[in-house]
């Protein structure tokens, strides 16, 4: 909302030297968010001139320039080059003196043009901010003004005004209004307030013909429950809006568009009360009725477009069908125009739910609708009629008619009962019982007093008040928030982090360690990339995605790590190694997620209810992966390059699992997006838990990575979850250890894990480690084979070993190998 | 008559004066064994003089064995400390030898670096176990009960449309990405027994486009803690509590009026940051509030017995301003110099 200082200061005494930072100091202190300001951003000197010649000069460019004579007040009249033509010799016009600055900033100069020195410029109404016309310069006759020649035209056209622009928080759809700022401004700094209200007088209404017939109202609300109108005949809608009004729209951000139009929409701004006006002459004389919208029926709106509308839109229409959107937009046909001689001034009070709900279908939020959405005062309607009413008299020349209406069927505001305790318990604060009947009372409530309890009727404007902790809001509101003071609460003693939170910051804090970055890449994939990673796989879609070719969400980390590893490459950095741990989003085919309806709030569903909304969302575990690429170790002195490769994604693979507490193990796998030669699939026991590898070689190329690019990625949650189990110590042998290499050869298909497993199978207890140390092929190694060297170290918990002993274990791990795989003994 | 001993004095005096000559010339371990060799060895003086001994009158076999064996203590002893000499002055000699440039060594380990926005979001968290509470979590996908109308946002209130939510297909489904952390609210009143002090941190979505200060998905940390007698006063301790370890010891908070659905009365909180690079400043840091009766109601919380207070505030907006961002694409663009300007350390 944007409140223009010179009127808000008609309904509420402002200091002699306000200022727009105490304006939104004050207001910010009783919950009206500083926004922004607004003002018209020119300095004089702007006077009013009146031109005394103005000589058509033709140029070579084809145009005509007027060559001005202008009086401005001064000994000597001023030579002006004016290249527009809507005005003559004797009128008054806006006249920018050197050194004025005008909106852009544009500096004004004397300055030579067109064979002339022009020594100031003749404004338009656009050049001063004041409107968007530039069709030619402002003549002030034609805002009805004669003013004397020379005097100050920034105060005579209301540009030394500014405004404040605050946030109305969507529970005061009263703050929409200069009425209720002005009260809240008083409230918050004890400035007499004057109910712009109060200021209109109400006539007699002698009749209108109006039905309110809503047969379908929604969740038990009427749609409309106070209709007001009143007739206004004979204006002239061709008179100008008087600066002053034109000005103050102008900083509250609405556009001056007819006198009548600025009529209703200033009465808007000041009372917080939409009002619509319809050119009588194109209304039934039958009447008006205001009704859900048929099946069928379309309106074109004032916007000019052509709306299907829907049966549970409010409408009010009259014998020919709808004229207007109610409380949203009105109707193109009936609409007011420079040929509306009678006026319809019609206010109403709008279901907020029945607003909210035509807004959201048509997406045609308004200023209206923004109002009713919120709440309005349903007492000003009639109010507002008569403010509009009274200005088409004084303004356009109008005639007041007996004719008009009012219907009200508002239902007064519950009264709540507040126990005169209940601020201080909820706040904190020790406020006497005088304290919170005077917050009450001064913000509108009634308040009766019986013990400690009391009996608070909010005031009309306030439909926002219906519980004893609303009330309680305004006394810590409007007492202030500095008054409550700091105390910590004694919590009772908790459990610590979760045996999954310390395992996953265990994981993160593992990886990085050891050398990754961690990043956090978005969510949302392409239906290409999901299909090039898991084809024919269920994804979420969003359906309001930012980019609507990026909507589905992940089921993998790995694209999201591809994109960064993009970015950080086009950046110059070519050596990355990233990991990532995320939320990924595993919906299982052919399930229909969600559910049908929505429980209600304040009330707990039952427990079938809310196991049911629990079982309706997919599922979303956390996942671990990392990326790398370019040199896993950077050339330096004293050693070469290590370029990165699977064996980093297995490492960190490593890692992870270190981190969690368990053991995983690769075993030879396949992955659409993966290289099918380097690719592991990772178990824990039976379990598959993740993938690494390389990423195929044309994917990488695809997002400009290199040919090799390691990746991992695990399902961290069910590694956490299978990472559960007692920890026993095993005891540690101190007596001597025998070690021995065993070198044998096996076909070179066979993985050197199963051969491993073998040996420590055949060698028995004695073994007490084993490590692969090298795997050759080539000279001397018959073709088709490899020769795999374990070193074995073994021990006895009881005896130091003879080599006898250790050299009759290994050989027990040949056979089993030998057995298993065809292992032989290297020769 | 006996041949007079060779086994003299001077004889002996001599080789030991030529042994010791040649060992203290010795300079490294070959010539070491070569003079060990000469002077202390089988064919040297004092070793020839010792096979004579058993050669001598028997009268004459004990001062010369005592002459001899004396001289030979001697030419050991040289020998040995001239060993230990030699030893010593060639592991220096190596150690001088195996110098290094600390400054160029090859380095085996790359650095890495943790998210800061992970990093704060632990350091907040901890702050939180250390004073009893505990970190609750819940799903980023979902259902709209748990995302509004369990806190009390009607389906047709503006508020609900201010959320500027993401929705899944089919919309009709009612299926949300998550527009703040206080779901977790409800979960943990529905999953926990009272009283209920839980911080919540995790990702969040709003359908705002990416640009400096904005960003369709981002991160947030909640608090929501329930018990008898918890007043606002007790909310305004936490938030200081929390702004101190955040932003040092001269931090304040700062409350202003404001609405959310979920509070009453609710208040936007600035914090005073002392130590703001540029001079120390209110910034505006959060949401917060008395949780409304309606939101423990739908928990199945009796609003006469319990209340409490609740609040919450974005992480990136908090790392922004701690720690002088400018440009929030950085946060999300996963530019990996980011987080390593960080390192482990936020």
């Amino acid at each position: 909302m944007r409140v223009p200082i010179s009127w808000l200061g008609e309904w509420v005494d402002l200091p002699e030297d306000v200022t727009l930072e105490h304006l939104h100091a004050a207001l910010v202190k009783v919950g009206l968010e500083e926004e922004d300001t607004h003002g018209f951003a020119l300095t004089g000197p702007i006077v009013v001139g009146r031109v005394l010649e103005a000589t058509p000069e033709p140029q070579s460019n084809g145009k005509t320039i007027n060559w001005c004579q202008v009086d401005v007040g001064e000994a000597e009249p001023r030579g002006i080059v004016c290249g527009a033509h809507n005005f003559a010799a004797g009128d008054k016009v806006v006249v920018t003196l050197p050194g004025a600055v005008l909106p852009g900033p544009f500096p004004i100069a004397a300055r030579k043009t067109y064979g002339h020195v022009s020594d100031g410029m003749i404004a338009s109404a656009r050049e001063l901010g004041l409107g968007d016309e530039h069709d030619g310069i402002l003549r002030l006759a034609d805002l009805g003004l004669d003013p004397e020649v020379g005097v100050d035209a920034i105060s005579l056209l209301g540009l030394d005004d500014a405004a404040v622009e605050v946030n109305v928080t969507p529970d005061r759809g009263y703050a929409f209004s200069i009425r209720g700022i002005a009260r809240e401004y008083s409230h918050s700094t004890g400035a007499a307030f004057r109910d712009p209200a109060d200021a209109v007088e109400v006539g007699a209404f002698a009749g209108f013909p109006v039905v309110l017939d809503d047969q379908a109202p929604i969740r038990g609300r009427e749609g409309c429950s106070v209709f007001s109108a009143r007739v206004v005949r004979g204006i002239d809608a061709t008179r100008p809006t008087p600066p002053w009004m034109s000005s103050r729209l102008r900083l509250a951000g609405i556009r001056s568009v007819s006198l009548a139009v600025d009529i209703t929409n200033y009465v808007m701004l000041e009372l917080g009360q939409p009002i619509h006006g319809y050119d009588l002459a194109k209304v039934d004389p039958g009447g008006l009725v205001v009704r859900r919208a048929q099946q069928g029926e379309s309106l074109e709106t004032l916007d000019g477009k052509v709306r299907s509308l829907d049966p549970a839109d409010m409408v009010v229409a009259d014998a020919t069908g709808p004229l207007g959107l109610g409380g949203v937009m009105g109707g193109a046909f009936s609409e007011l125009s420079t040929s509306t001689t009678d006026v319809l001034v019609e206010a109403a009070v709008w279901d907020p739910i029945s607003i909210a709900r035509t807004v959201r279908r048509h997406k045609l939020p308004s200023e209206a609708a923004k109002r009713y959405e919120r709440g309005v005062d349903p007492r000003m309607s009639t109010i507002a009629v008569e403010r509009v009413a009274q200005l088409l008299v004084d303004l356009a020349g109008g005639t007041r008619d007996d004719a008009g209406v009012v219907i009200d069927r508002s239902v007064p505001l519950a009264a709540v009962v507040l126990p005169l305790g209940r601020p201080a318990a909820v706040v904190g604060v020790e406020y006497s019982r005088d304290e919170v009947v005077d917050v009450l009372r001064m913000i509108g409530a009634e308040v009766s007093v019986d013990g400690d309890l009391a009996t608070v009727t909010p005031p009309s404007w306030r439909p926002d008040l219906v519980d004893d902790v609303s009330l309680v809001e305004e006394v810590a509101r409007i007492t202030g928030y500095d008054r409550i003071p700091a105390e910590l609460p004694i919590a009772p003693a908790g459990r610590g982090l979760t045996r999954s939170q310390l395992a996953r910051r265990r994981v993160a804090q593992t990886l990085a360690a050891a050398g990754a970055t961690e990043v956090l890449s978005y969510p949302f994939v392409s239906d290409a990339v999901a299909e090039r990673f898991e084809p024919g796989a269920a994804s979420v879609r969003l359906a309001n995605a930012l980019d609507a070719t990026v909507s589905l969400l992940r089921r993998t980390l790995l694209p999201g790590l591809v994109d960064i590893a993009h970015r950080n490459l086009s950046r110059g950095l070519t050596d990355l190694a990233l990991v990532e741990i995320g939320a990924v989003f595993r919906p299982e085919s052919g399930v229909t997620y969600g559910t049908d309806g929505i429980p209600v709030g304040a009330a707990r569903p039952g427990d079938q209810t809310i196991a049911e909304l629990n079982a309706s969302i997919p599922p979303q575990e956390r996942h671990v992966a990392g990326l790398f690429l370019g040199d896993a170790l950077a050339k330096q002195p004293g050693s070469a390059a290590v370029p990165a490769g699977i064996a980093d994604a297995l490492d960190a693979v490593q890692q992870v699992a270190l981190a969690v507490g368990i053991d995983i193990r690769p075993v030879q796998g396949a992955h659409p997006a993966l290289h099918p030669g380097r690719t592991a699939e990772l178990r824990v026991g039976d379990r598959v838990v993740g993938v690494a590898g390389e990423l195929l070689p044309a994917l990488a190329a695809e997002s400009d990575l290199p040919r090799v690019v390691a990746v991992f990625e695990l399902d961290l949650d069910l590694l956490i979850e299978l990472s559960v189990g007692e920890r026993s110590a095993t005891p540690i042998g101190t007596l001597p250890a025998a070690t021995q290499d065993l070198s044998l050869v096996v076909a070179a298909d066979v993985p050197a894990a199963e051969v491993r497993d073998a040996i420590v199978a055949g060698a028995g207890e004695l073994l007490e480690h084993i490590r692969l140390v090298d795997d050759y092929r080539g000279q001397g190694v018959e073709a088709g084979t490899k020769s795999l060297t374990f070193a074995l170290r073994f021990r006895a918990a009881d005896r130091t070993l003879t080599a006898a002993e250790a050299t009759d274990a290994k050989l027990a791990g040949l056979a089993v190998a030998s057995e298993r795989v065809g292992a032989t003994l290297r020769e | 008559m006996s041949t007079p001993s060779p086994i003299t004095e001077e004889a002996v005096a001599r080789a030991v004066e030529s042994a010791l000559a040649a060992i203290g010339a010795v300079s490294d371990s070959a010539s070491l064994k070569a003079a060990r060799s000469a002077h202390a060895g089988e064919a040297s003086a004092l070793a020839q003089f010792n096979a004579q001994i058993r050669d001598l009158p028997g009268d004459q076999k004990a001062a010369a064995g005592k002459l001899v064996g004396q001289a030979r203590a001697r030419v050991n002893q040289a020998v040995a400390e001239a060993e230990e000499r030699i030893l010593v002055a060639e592991e220096q000699a190596r150690l001088e030898a195996e110098a290094v440039d600390v400054t160029a060594l090859p380095s085996r380990w790359n650095r890495g670096a943790r998210h800061p926005l992970s990093l704060l979001m632990e350091e907040m968290s901890d702050l939180f176990v250390a004073m009893g509470w505990e970190i609750g979590e819940g799903p980023e996908l979902e259902h709209e009960w748990f995302n509004f109308d369990a806190l009390n946002f009607d389906e047709d209130h503006p508020a609900r449309a201010l959320q500027d939510t993401f929705f899944v297909e089919p919309a009709e489904r009612h299926l949300v990405m998550r527009t703040h952390t206080s779901p977790v609210q409800i979960r943990s009143l529905l999953s926990r027994p009272l009283p209920v002090y839980v911080a919540a941190v995790g990702r969040v979505y709003r359908t705002d486009e990416l640009d400096a200060t904005h960003t369709p998905v981002f991160h947030q940390i909640e608090g929501i803690a329930i018990d008898k007698g918890l007043t606002m006063a007790h909310l305004r301790g936490t938030l200081e509590h929390l702004a101190r370890a955040m932003f040092g010891e001269g931090a304040q908070i700062r409350l202003r009026p404001n609405y959310f659905p979920f509070t009453e009365p609710s208040a936007e909180m600035d914090v005073w940051q002392p130590n703001a690079k540029g001079g120390a400043r209110w910034v505006e840091w959060g949401g917060c509030g008395m949780v409304n009766p309606n939101v423990l109601r739908s928990a199945g919380i009796d609003p006469d017995e319990y209340q409490g207070f609740a609040f919450g505030m974005g992480i990136e907006r908090t790392l922004q301003f701690r720690n002088d961002m400018n440009d929030m694409r950085d946060m999300v663009e996963g530019d990996v110099r980011f987080s390593q300007q960080f390192g482990m350390v936020v």
